[in-house]
């Protein structure tokens, strides 16, 4: 493939991350600009920076790769990932920036004044840290692997090892930088390249079937099919095949296969031709970020789309890596520019992969076939430009996605070191956020060393549900309601996440469920969220005795606007 | 020469120019500082503002955003419609609603530290 200058451009962005990493080195001097960036950042270089990091491998690959195989109901995910800031904003933003907490745990514990529910805050967010570095990870393996056809675990090593100098040498004020310069540069990564697509494709006639259902093949293709797989065909299909279809062996043979499901063995060539309707699959787990246990499109009925909505609309709040951003404001009316800032940045970058996913429809339907379909936005230049024009919009691609990679996995590893040095590492101090540091990317680079195949979206999926039902309760009730208790909290963030958790676990355990059962345990937001609000106001009011005593102090800091604020401390 | 150091140098300074504007009247900001009954109450009532500025953008995202899957099971042959609105058409308004959201409460926080500064 196009290693020619994909090697060159994944170099240069990894180089330039270390640089401007050592840029904000220079600067970054005291414990506060460590972890906070001293507080100091201004909306627009914030907002950057939050952009930067929250458009991980998912946004930049895993989005195209997902509306290619399964259509524009898949859209639901950038949408979700961008009104989950606008509910921030609304509910959260500018008085958790007054809270003056660090972290999340921080801020468990400045409302409730409670150690445990500090600490069970804190597991969540290394919970939910892990969960979401791995996708990032694998993603960076996939990325190297299909660009290179380096070993898978490369990737991944090389994301890890650069993170983890960045981040312990420069702390928050570096990775700030770091973060700003990789959204600028990964909008461009998608936008260059998708405005040559789009012309390429005005230029040969603007066709438009990519948006009816379903796909076809615009010419003849060739397929390598790589893992195992079931064609599922509801109208007989002719194909020509080498290799063992329905445990036959053929060569070279044009064959007419009835509806119904076939198997198709692993090294199996198919040729279609001009035309054919691109057949459904039927996978298991194949370690693509784009399928998914619990999406095969039969069972996706409305109730997945609303639970889809409900986890990213309610999850991206207690993301610990958003969270800890909006601590680097310098007041709460900063807070909530900076969030408004980020839904314009984030916005403008999602218009792009949906371009991705239509075109990825129309020039390369056969990645459905091959498992490849995150790789999708990494192919299509080679596939519609051609030549060396191409490579090198592929080779710019593949630098914007490895910055997509280290910059989540920067703010991430960020989060949970902290947690790790405040909480669980003896003393605190630079020296321990340095150990925590390693300490934070080392589990998730084992994980997905040994798990290898876990799919992707499932992760991602899991960590927004497992937010929404812990952090969200917590988050939302302890800045707008008075009668929150610590016993309250720590019920509510346990009975929801947990069950979220637990839910989601089974379904990638293949749990034998099916229809409503199985849809109910795969996306767990639409029953986990309002469970864990209600256990949290339920235990709460049950235990009305424990409201600590502070409350109201609290809530006034957390509301009053900074200029009366600073005075009511002093 | 003055034998005793301290009193070689003093520093002379205003009194602060907010406290002597202030001493002497009722003011809700001392009620506040003071965290009375009646300084909870101010805070209660910016509170309750803010939440109903956050829920009215909530209600008018879900009025928004929530109908929207229902209508694209119903009509599954409008695909074209499904690409345009979710691909492109949805972004546009999240950020004005940003926006207006911003605006109601940073003019809610004005209008309280008015009302509690006296001015």
């Amino acid at each position: 493939m196009n290693s020619g200058y994909a090697v060159p451009a994944v170099a240069l962005v990894v180089v330039a991350t270390v640089l401007v990493g050592a840029f904000g080195l220079r600067i970054s001097r005291t414990t506060s600009d460590f972890y906070v960036a001293s507080r100091t950042v201004g909306p627009r270089l914030n907002a950057a920076a939050i952009s930067g990091e929250y458009l991980s491998a998912a946004s930049f690959l895993g989005i195209a790769g997902l509306v290619l195989v399964q259509g524009p109901d898949m859209l639901w995910y950038p949408v979700g990932y961008t009104a989950g800031y606008l509910v921030l904003l609304l509910f959260v933003a500018a008085p958790l920036r007054r809270s003056g907490a660090y972290t999340l745990p921080d801020f468990a514990e400045a409302r409730l004044a409670s150690q445990a529910v500090r600490r069970l805050a804190g597991a969540f967010v290394v919970g939910v840290g892990w969960l979401y570095l791995l996708p990032q990870l694998q993603g960076a393996g996939l990325t190297l692997a299909v660009l290179t056809g380096a070993p898978d675990a490369l990737g991944g090593l090389i994301v890890a090892v650069v993170v983890v100098a960045t981040v312990a040498a420069g702390g928050m004020r570096s990775i700030t930088f770091v973060q700003a310069f990789q959204y600028w540069l990964k909008l461009t990564a998608l936008l260059v390249p998708a405005l040559f697509l789009v012309l390429a494709w005005q230029g040969a006639g603007a066709p438009t079937h990519a948006f009816d259902e379903p796909a076809t093949f615009r010419d003849r293709r060739t397929v390598d099919v790589q893992d195992t797989l079931a064609l599922k065909l509801d109208r007989p299909l002719t194909i020509t095949v080498t290799g063992t279809v329905d445990g036959r062996p053929r060569e070279d043979a044009r064959v007419t296969l009835p509806e119904g499901t076939h198997r198709i063995a692993a090294g199996t060539r198919l040729t279609f031709a001009e035309g054919t309707r691109v057949p459904a699959t039927d996978r298991g787990t194949n370690g693509g970020m784009s399928t998914s246990l619990a999406e095969s499109r039969e069972e996706r009925p409305l109730y997945a789309t609303y639970g889809l909505i409900l986890a990213t609309f309610l999850g991206t709040m207690g993301l610990p890596h958003v969270v800890v951003r909006f601590y680097t404001s310098p007041h709460g009316v900063a807070a909530r520019r900076t969030t408004v800032a980020v839904l314009a940045l984030i916005g403008l970058f999602y218009l792009l992969p949906p371009v991705y996913g239509a075109l990825g429809r129309l020039y390369t339907p056969e990645l459905t076939l091959t498992g490849d379909a995150d790789a999708a936005v990494l192919l299509l230049p080679d596939r519609v430009v051609g030549g060396v024009g191409g490579e090198l919009l592929g080779a710019l691609v593949a630098g914007g996605a490895f910055a997509a990679f280290l910059s989540t996995a920067s703010g991430l590893t960020m989060a949970v070191a902290g947690v790790l040095t405040q909480d669980v590492l003896p003393s605190r101090g630079v020296r321990h956020f340095r150990l925590g540091t390693v300490l934070a990317m080392a589990v998730p680079l084992a994980a997905s060393v040994l798990v290898g195949g876990l799919p992707v979206a499932d992760a991602v999926g899991l960590a927004f549900a497992v937010s929404a039902s812990s952090f969200c309760p917590l988050l939302v009730l302890g800045i707008w309601w008075r009668r929150l208790t610590p016993p309250g909290a720590a019920a509510g963030m346990l009975v929801g996440g947990g069950s979220a958790f637990c839910a989601v676990a089974a379904t990638m355990a293949d749990f034998p469920g099916t229809g409503n059962l199985h849809a109910l345990l795969a996306w767990p937001a639409l029953w986990s969220v309002p469970l864990g609000f209600l256990t949290m106001i339920l235990v709460s009011l049950a235990t009305a005795s424990r409201v600590p005593p502070g409350t109201a102090a609290i809530l006034a800091r957390f509301h009053l606007p900074e200029e009366l604020h600073a005075e009511v401390k002093a | 020469m003055p034998a005793d150091p301290a009193e070689r140098r003093v520093t002379v300074t205003g009194p602060p120019r907010r406290s002597r504007r202030t001493s002497g009247y009722y003011r809700p900001r001392t009620e506040i500082d003071e965290q009375t009954t009646l300084g909870h109450t101010y805070v209660r009532s910016l509170m309750r503002t803010q939440l109903r500025a956050a829920l009215v953008v909530f209600a008018v995202l879900v009025f928004l955003v929530g109908p929207l899957p229902l209508v694209f099971a119903a009509a599954p042959e409008a695909r074209r419609l499904e690409w345009l609105v979710l691909g492109f058409c949805l972004y546009a308004p999240l950020i004005l609603l940003a926006r207006w959201y911003v605006r109601r409460a940073e003019r809610n926080e004005e209008d309280f530290v008015r009302l509690v500064e006296d001015r």
